[in-house]
């Protein structure tokens, strides 16, 4: 079995309280404590996980408009799906020949999303989480047309804003960020009103909608 | 092969057209009916904790599984096809209830010129105006012998609407038996904007209940909560017709009628040129032989196709001599439409699949098009099906060109709740080229060859698209939208961008065994105990939401199995 990997976080950063605005300023008001806090990965190691995230905090960034990737704890997410059945291709069509198309008929690589990260950490070099924010920017902007650079991104962007409980949106710090309730059971009351006016309720993640513990997909077989 | 007692009637596929051919059978006749279903057994309890964006609308959790069974593509016979390796422009269903059970619900009736469109346009225009190439035909049957039908399909969904606002619609023999759903922003500043340049705007019709609602069946249904899951999720109250609410309840209560799920027909089995069982293999992997009498055949457009291709029934289609007719008339649709941005909160993360406005001034042939160079139109309307975030993050104003960092980011936040869209939907005629037989080199999970589809757009469609965008900038721009952002030039086909789950094609129904698959009855020109139910049918696609339409072919062909090849078995037309 393999050795258990762990990813070092600042609890200040990962899901403090975002609170939201209708100004559409942000504060963060409460970190849940001060320490370190070690997240258990399932895919990556922790240099890996390193690389990645400082990736998705330069595609999704901490800055005056509010927190990011980091915040969200987006690399969990993305770690979380890696290891998963969307990471190894579970579901996709992964029959011989591999040929390549027009892109009118979508990707038709081999690789696998675990492979693709792999490749790809590689191209972005072991000290890519310590180069200064510019060099980073420079090197992504390099790979920008890359599938991988693709994933990445759509990833960060699941990431943000996908329910809790897949790993990423560390205290809905995404749906606070844009104002997004998260699913509730109705809005029948109110989806003839409030026209022009912004409706902004407190975000509420699926399990306490519903009120009990969702299985997520990457937890299946 | 594991040969099974035989039955009346065996189904090959449970969703919206099959499993209404089973409740109707089940309750008008003493037959014996089995249904197969290749995927897992749905219930509506299964949907209580499955509003989530990710697993359900982006990994797809209720889609066909294309690590089995997938199709491939090519744009031209020239090409080489390669397979959907994920699926990207529609998304087929899988399970009982099919796609039916993740549908928008949007359920507009076809207008009475969508089922004469050739003659139509011929006898308006002249035949030196349709397009190089087209391959357009009458379905042979008219809006007027449908019409009783699409009364009783609304009335078994209870569809919202009103009728009497839209000058094109085809005459009603009943009113919408529930009233409009109600109105958000988006679709209101939409109807004003599009009556002040002198369109005629009217609620979308829709399969999400306005009210609570008892069907003649005596099912009832809630009134949609608009909580903004329809689309890629099934409805956790029921205000969406799914086979899962309205059918299988009825189903369920019919002893003579049984569905078996994880059941994947392979072949309709046929001999002395009569259809006798469909051979299928059940969740163990073991092959089994359903004899019956009657079969029918429910398995959506592309595998309607593909099982008479590899059951090898009829002659496939050539397009290099325009013989043979399995597999021809392959459309899909050609969507345009724009993004406005406002300079206000929209509140869209509310909404419902059919929550919503539309209009048909620009549809079909319901504008004059003899000053312009195309034929065909496209239905404009804009829903409010609840922006979900991951989909609808990250749209920004022009002036900025990034898509990632500090920029980007800040734009795309103020912009997130801003965004607006304006959807058309045009209508992709027929092609000679267009058309689906075997792929040569891919298999799925049995080894057995793949669909491979061959489409491409034209002139006509790139036309089309140009003449709807035009439009749809003027409507934007009454809207007072702060940026109307016009639409790209439509390109070559693609699989990867969702247009809709509307395909149509491959078993067309139509006037002459020569050039059709099916006789109007929905009834195989040879095989007369062989019927093919979907969009299969359909010679062309009109731009509006084919399922009402299905619903309502599926229940005249019911009728006329009740009330005549019953008596007397052979063809009906």
């Amino acid at each position: 079995m393999r050795r258990r990997r762990f990813l070092t976080l600042s609890a200040t950063a990962l899901g403090g309280t975002i609170v939201y605005r209708l100004d559409r300023t942000l504060a963060l008001v409460h970190a849940q404590s001060a320490g370190k806090i070690r997240v258990p990965l399932r895919f990556f190691d922790e240099r890996q996980a390193l690389t990645v995230a400082a990736a998705a905090a330069r595609i999704f960034p901490t800055d005056e408009s509010g927190p990011g990737a980091t915040e969200a704890g987006v690399v969990i997410y993305i770690d979380r799906q890696l290891a998963g059945p969307y990471g190894r291709d579970r579901h996709r069509y992964t029959q011989e020949p591999f040929e390549d198309g027009v892109p009118e008929q979508g990707y038709q690589g081999k690789a696998t999303p675990r492979e693709v990260y792999r490749d790809g950490i590689g191209l972005l070099g072991a000290d890519f989480d310590r180069l200064a924010p510019e060099a980073q920017d420079a090197k992504l902007r390099q790979m920008e047309d890359s599938y991988f650079f693709s994933l990445l991104r759509q990833h960060t962007l699941e990431g943000m804003f996908s329910d809790p409980m897949h790993g990423g949106n560390a205290g809905m710090v995404g749906w606070q960020l844009i104002g997004y309730p998260g699913p509730y059971m109705s809005w029948a009351q109110h989806i003839d009103q409030h026209y022009g006016k912004a409706f902004r309720p407190k975000p509420m993640s699926l399990a306490e909608v519903v009120g009990h513990k969702v299985t997520p997909g990457e937890d299946e077989a | 092969v594991k040969t099974l007692p035989k039955v009346d009637v065996v189904i090959a596929g449970g969703g919206w057209t099959g499993l209404l051919m089973a409740k109707e059978l089940g309750a008008r006749t003493g037959l014996t009916v089995v249904v197969l279903e290749r995927g897992k057994p749905r219930k509506m309890a299964d949907y209580a904790d499955g509003m989530d964006e990710l697993d359900y609308a982006i990994r797809l959790r209720m889609m066909q599984d294309v690590s089995r069974e997938t199709v491939t593509f090519r744009h031209t016979t020239a090409d080489r096809a390669l397979p959907l390796r994920q699926l990207g422009s529609f998304l087929p269903g899988e399970g009982t209830g099919g796609a039916g059970e993740h549908w928008q619900g949007e359920t507009p009736r076809f207008f009475p010129h969508v089922f004469e469109m050739r003659k139509r346009l011929v006898d308006r225009y002249g035949a030196g105006r349709l397009p190089e190439g087209c391959a357009i035909q009458d379905w042979g049957v008219r809006y007027e012998e449908l019409e009783p039908y699409y009364t009783r399909a609304e009335q078994l969904l209870g569809i919202s609407g009103q009728g009497g606002i839209d000058p094109f619609e085809g005459p009603r023999s009943a009113g919408f038996p529930t009233p409009p759903m109600k109105l958000a922003h988006v679709p209101a500043m939409f109807s004003e904007a599009a009556r002040s340049i002198g369109y005629h705007p009217y609620p979308l019709p829709s399969a999400n209940l306005s009210k609570t609602y008892k069907n003649p069946d005596g099912i009832i249904r809630p009134a949609c909560e608009y909580c903004g899951f329809c689309e890629r999720f099934g409805c956790m109250v029921g205000a969406k017709a799914q086979p899962s609410n309205v059918l299988l309840p009825v189903i369920g209560k019919q002893k003579r009628v049984a569905v078996r799920t994880d059941a994947n027909v392979r072949r309709i089995v046929h001999k002395d040129g009569k259809a006798t069982g469909v051979t299928y293999f059940d969740a163990n992997r073991t092959e089994c032989f359903q004899p019956a009498d009657l079969v029918i055949v429910s398995s959506w457009t592309l595998n309607n196709t593909r099982l008479l291709l590899l059951s090898k029934i009829g002659e496939p289609y050539n397009p290099a001599t325009g013989r043979g007719q399995v597999g021809r008339n392959l459309t899909h649709q050609v969507m345009g439409g724009i993004r406005l941005l406002f300079d206000k909160p929209l509140n869209r993360f509310m909404g419902a699949g059919a929550c919503g406005i539309m209009m048909s001034d620009l549809d079909a042939d319901n504008f004059d098009h003899g000053p312009l160079d195309f034929i065909g139109g496209a239905r404009v309307a804009v829903g409010n099906s609840g922006a979900r975030p991951i989909a609808n993050f990250g749209a920004v104003p022009a002036a900025v060109t990034s898509t990632w960092g500090s920029e980007w980011k800040k734009a795309a936040i103020e912009s997130f709740d801003r965004v607006g869209g304006l959807g058309a939907i045009g209508e992709h005629a027929s092609y000679r080229a267009n058309y689906m037989d075997l792929d040569p080199t891919y298999r799925d999970q049995y080894g057995d060859p793949l669909l491979r589809m061959t489409i491409d757009y034209t002139d006509n469609e790139r036309k089309l698209a140009a003449y709807i965008g035009t439009k749809l900038v003027e409507i934007g721009r009454a809207m007072g939208a702060s940026e109307v952002v016009p639409p790209d030039e439509l390109q070559r086909y693609d699989v990867v961008r969702y247009k809709g789950t509307h395909i149509q094609g491959g078993t067309i129904m139509g006037a002459s065994p020569e050039t059709s698959v099916l006789n109007p009855w929905l009834q195989h020109w040879q095989a007369s105990n062989l019927f093919i139910l979907g969009a299969s049918a359909m010679p062309q696609n009109p731009s509006g939401n084919p399922t009402l339409t299905l619903l309502a072919m599926t229940m005249r062909t019911a009728d006329a199995l009740v009330g005549k090849y019953l008596k007397s078995p052979g063809s009906l037309a």
